[in-house]
């Protein structure tokens, strides 16, 4: 918690600062303060035995909660957002466990804007990996998706101008990826003792990142180009002295990347690619793909589209220091159905294929909203790769089905 | 240029060749006195610089049974008659999808250029705008009820002179210029005293009457410039409706070019 502790204390310092509260016109702050909560319940069911010993059997129940306080000033040049974020788990202790989402204080002067606290980063383009995103550690106890991020500490200057918006991040702070316990699912025959991570850096999880990022749109183009330094997202493992336990540890990496769109009619046309040096051979990944969409199909609201997307990976697949992908050489083909009522009702099926082991697996998502404030999603997971020689392979009986039943208040 | 929302009226793309026919056959004069109209109507528009307005939008399926969402728009006038304007939309109900966000740089006869912002994901997203006809968040109003409101995204025809409540109005027939529209026609009533638009007739690819929008309560601010404070759409032939009942509208709120940009959307919420 101490990450917390010294990003409030920042923040605090930033707020109260008499000389800023005098520039600031800080408006009525109840007034300008929304307060927005979400609370879910969210069984998720694995159909298959577990495959090692101390996993649970059958229905995980969970929950959380995420409320989301947000205040800004009447100019509208001065913001500050708290998301607390509590997940409750009744079979995996690990995946019971707190998170600030965002905790920030925002000021824009001009074309200039400064942030300082937690948050979140988005930079991709593309639907089946999410190849980019480089600011925020993956909360893998939330979902396989790689859609859940912990809050980043960050100051970030972000400046806007004619030919683009440059953004400068310093990160002072590593967030380590989150792994289920030993009673979880979606783990490998080990489970990882976060406990006792390791770094390349003696400065160890003090050690600073940054990041440059470079965006812009030239007509229907969108181009994003990034640099990072520092602590890799990805750790690899050792095993640990008594052999029951996989210790993480994190190395330092530089890295290039490019996201890019072109739309064009009904046709998104969608690249994101990199190259990492420092996790074993500097090597490259790339995603790309396109979605089309037959809009008001058959006549009716809804629309259709259709996604399919190529992924590279070229990390050495026999350097056990490096974090295995399961994206090497796979095809991703997906159809999605968006009814546009009032209900915002919507599904995405997607399908994974190896190119040199078949089929990898597939994901369904349908969501729905009921009344005003009731929001129910469903979500299928199925791993079928099931060659042990594919690191995929380890996840082949913890498909899954996630009910998520939300009440926003 | 139009503001964003304030006229919802307009006309429909040159998509049968009947229609297309019909309108080469209407006089020169009655097509020059039908855009004179309509360029009247939008410049009594004109330098209206930036606005911000919030309003509900009330949602009635055919039994009556009625849901609503809230937003705010903000919109950048350009004064260029041959660019759109800019527009960014915020919801802050349902809870859900509170803090999602459209912006939108409109062109006249290329597509629009559109992004949403889905604050869950943080993620900013360039969408298609070939979506013209589609539901607007499942309401009864179209995309391009929303967006397409430029002068010169239509040709026009003018029919007839006719008395619309305590006013008169013209009745002007517009045609669709740009690609995807869902109309072959609209049929707009703008009054010869203030010159706003009344009350728009849509009509289908089949041209077959689909809607009829009404703008009501009329305010003028700033003693320049009118918004009419609710629009009513009915779909005829679903028997839904939509209504969009506007708050104040707040003028030379000081927005820029930079206030509509996608590198904004990130702060919406």
């Amino acid at each position: 918690m101490r990450w917390f502790t010294r990003g409030s204390a920042a923040l605090l310092a930033l707020i109260a600062t008499p000389a800023l509260a005098q520039e600031l016109d800080l408006g009525g702050v109840w007034e300008n303060t929304d307060i927005s909560t979400q609370l879910a319940f969210e069984p998720r069911w694995f159909p298959s035995d577990p495959a090692f010993p101390d996993q649970f059997d059958g229905i995980q129940f969970s929950g959380f909660i995420q409320p989301e306080i947000f205040w800004e000033n009447d100019d509208r040049d001065a913001q500050v957002a708290l998301t607390p974020f509590l997940r409750l788990d009744a079979q995996d202790d690990e995946r019971t466990h707190f998170d600030m989402r965002e905790a920030y204080f925002r000021r824009i002067i001009d074309d200039w804007e400064v942030l300082v606290g937690l948050n979140q980063v988005f930079w991709g383009v593309t639907e089946s990996r999410h190849l980019v995103n480089i600011i925020n550690q993956i909360d893998t106890l939330e979902d396989t998706a790689e859609e859940d991020f912990l809050g980043q500490p960050m100051v970030q200057v972000g400046h806007q101008t004619d030919i683009g918006r440059f953004d400068a991040f310093l990160m002072p702070y590593f967030r380590e990826r989150t792994f289920a316990g030993p009673d979880g699912r979606l783990r490998g025959p080990l489970p990882v003792d976060t406990d006792r991570a390791e770094y390349e850096s003696d400065l160890e999880e003090l050690r600073p990142d940054i990041a440059l990022r470079y965006a812009h749109f030239i007509g229907d183009f969108d181009v994003g180009l990034h640099y990072f330094h520092g602590t890799g997202r990805e750790p690899d493992f050792r095993l640990s002295a008594d052999g029951t336990r996989l210790i993480p540890r994190y190395v330092v990496i530089n890295q290039v990347g490019a996201d890019l769109q072109y739309t064009t009619d009904a046709w998104l046309w969608k690249f994101e690619g990199l190259v990492r040096e420092g996790q074993g051979d500097t090597f490259a990944a790339a995603v790309a793909g396109f979605e089309y969409t037959l809009f008001q199909v058959l006549e009716s609201d809804a629309d259709l589209g259709f996604l399919g997307e190529v992924l590279y990976d070229g990390r050495d697949d026999d350097d056990p220091s490096v974090f295995p992908s399961v994206l090497e050489r796979d095809v991703f083909m997906g159809t999605r159905l968006t009814l546009n009522d009032i209900q915002d009702t919507a599904m995405l099926f997607g399908v994974t294929v190896d190119t040199e082991d078949g089929l990898g697996g597939f994901r369904l998502e349908a969501e729905r909203r009921f009344g005003d404030s009731w929001f129910v999603e469903l979500e299928a997971q199925a791993f079928l790769e099931d060659d042990p020689d594919n690191p995929a392979s380890v996840f082949d009986r913890d498909s899954f089905v996630t009910l998520r039943i939300s009440k926003y208040f | 240029m139009k503001k964003l929302l304030a006229t919802l009226a307009v006309t429909a793309l040159i998509a049968l060749p009947a229609e297309m026919v019909w309108a080469v056959d209407a006089s020169q004069e009655a097509k020059e006195k039908g855009f004179e109209i309509a360029a009247r109507s939008d410049r009594s528009d004109r330098g209206f610089g930036d606005s911000r307005v919030e309003l509900k939008m009330v949602l009635r399926n055919a039994a009556g049974a009625e849901t609503s969402r809230d937003m705010e728009i903000s919109t950048l006038e350009l004064p260029d008659e041959d660019i759109g304007d800019r527009s960014l939309l915020t919801f802050s109900s349902p809870r859900d999808i509170e803090g999602t966000a459209l912006l939108s740089h409109a062109r006249i006869l290329d597509p629009d250029d559109q992004w949403l912002y889905l604050p869950a994901l943080k993620r900013v997203k360039r969408i298609s705008s070939a979506n013209k006809s589609g539901p607007f968040v499942g309401s009864e109003f179209a995309f391009e009820d929303i967006t397409s409101q430029e002068l010169n995204k239509f040709d026009y025809v003018w029919l007839r002179e006719e008395a619309c409540g305590d006013l008169n109005c013209d009745v002007v027939e517009r045609y669709p210029l740009y690609e995807n529209s869902g109309y072959t026609r609209q049929v707009a009533w703008i009054d010869q005293t203030d010159f706003q638009v009344r009350k728009v007739e849509y009509y289908d690819r089949k041209d077959d009457l689909l809607k009829t929008q009404t703008f009501e309560d009329y305010r003028l601010y700033n003693d320049k410039f009118w918004r009419a404070q609710v629009f009513r759409m009915v779909n005829h032939q679903t028997g839904k409706s939509t209504d969009l009942i506007f708050g104040d509208y707040i003028f030379e709120v000081g927005l820029d070019d930079g206030d509509f940009v996608k590198g904004v959307l990130r702060r919406q919420r």
